[in-house]
């Protein structure tokens, strides 16, 4: 636990900040002016959207990179809550907790 | 830029970081498990620390962590971190219209410090570009607010994680909180037929292209959804302006 610093592993952690730059404003780095076509920005209102799912789907119906296939899983209960309370009452922080509250007895208590 | 005061007593700086504070919490957890993650896989405090405050980017930050620790090539290490970022530059194509009246360093840092929920909650709030300075600057403090808390609860959870590693069991799967926070971020954002179609096929995508590596099916899950949703929103003739307001 708690290795040595390595000075080349903070080079590489310097270098991935600048990945995260590069990234996150890939298409705005420089100053030279073109417009993104109307429709294209149409477009692109179904990415956030699109984008969230991506990113949560696979943490909630798979693991060790599988489709889980049984039902005694707390995530899939803690999410199904999750949302149920969402279109309910609304909030954050809500679906957070009530998600919770069913995931961790489930799987602290039952090891789902 | 959170310490400029023209934009922090902007009323929008306020209306965007309360657009955030119900997720801080499941932030915050996702934070303190992925630094509870740095510190046990065997990287030192200070490289934990420093992974913290500059790479900002907790998906790059796991992915890096194991080929780290083996000792992989640094372009190696660099160029996964770019691929699993890869939804970053469809956002930040979204977001180049609201940002390009600002001078490059101020785009570049909004750029650095907007990840995915601030991205979502933005773009949510405000679906057309500003025209007018007033627009723009509303919109600036907006975003500001909105990633200034993100950045609060990431970091100070974050650094917690890597001061509690030892104390904190990840079997807990406190993570989790994270995920129902984006759960309901999600489904705030699923207010038209088309968005929850969006959103649903997004996570078979995302699901059946996981094999993919570096976090690719993430690309192809957004490509797929906003493909087949424009798609259709051109053919059925959906109003435009009247989904935006929904």
């Amino acid at each position: 636990m708690n290795g040595s610093t390595d000075p080349w592993t903070l080079l590489v952690i310097v270098g991935l900040a600048g990945v995260t730059v590069l990234t996150r404003c890939f298409f705005f780095i420089l100053d030279r002016p073109w417009g993104l076509p109307d429709w294209a920005h149409r477009a692109l209102h179904y990415a956030p959207a699109a984008a969230l799912a991506a990113v949560i789907a696979p943490e909630i119906v798979m693991s060790n990179g599988h489709l889980i296939h049984t039902w005694l899983d707390a995530r899939l209960y803690g999410a199904a809550a999750g949302v149920l309370w969402y279109f309910w009452r609304g909030g954050v922080l809500g679906t957070m907790l009530v998600g919770m509250a069913v995931y961790l007895p489930l799987h602290l208590g039952a090891g789902w | 830029m959170f310490l400029s005061a023209t934009i922090r007593h902007h009323p929008a700086f306020r209306e965007g970081s309360r657009a955030i504070a119900g997720a801080a919490l499941g932030i915050g957890a996702w934070g303190l498990m992925t630094g509870v993650a740095m510190l046990k896989s065997g990287m030192s405090v200070v490289e934990a620390v420093a992974m913290t405050l500059l790479v900002y980017a907790g998906s790059s930050q796991l992915a890096a962590i194991p080929l780290l620790i083996a000792g992989t090539p640094a372009w190696v290490v660099l160029a996964a971190g770019f691929c699993v970022n890869l939804r970053f530059v469809v956002f930040s194509l979204h977001l180049r219209p609201y940002l390009m009246h600002m001078p490059r360093w101020r785009r570049l840092l909004h750029g650095y410090l907007t990840a995915d929920m601030s991205y979502a909650t933005f773009t949510r709030r405000y679906p057309t570009p500003g025209l007018l300075p007033s627009q723009q600057d509303e919109q600036e403090a907006y975003l500001v607010g909105g990633y200034a808390t993100t950045w609060c609860a990431w970091m100070g959870m974050s650094l917690l994680g890597i001061a509690l590693a030892n104390f904190i069991p990840t079997q807990w799967g406190l993570g989790f909180a994270g995920v129902l926070s984006l759960v309901a971020v999600t489904c705030s954002m699923a207010s038209t037929p088309l968005r929850l179609l969006a959103v649903l096929i997004a996570c078979v995508t995302a699901v059946a292209a996981f094999a993919l590596p570096f976090k690719l099916n993430i690309v192809a899950a957004i490509g797929a959804a906003v493909l087949v949703c424009f798609t259709l929103e051109r053919q059925f003739g959906v109003d435009a302006d009247a989904e935006d307001d929904r």
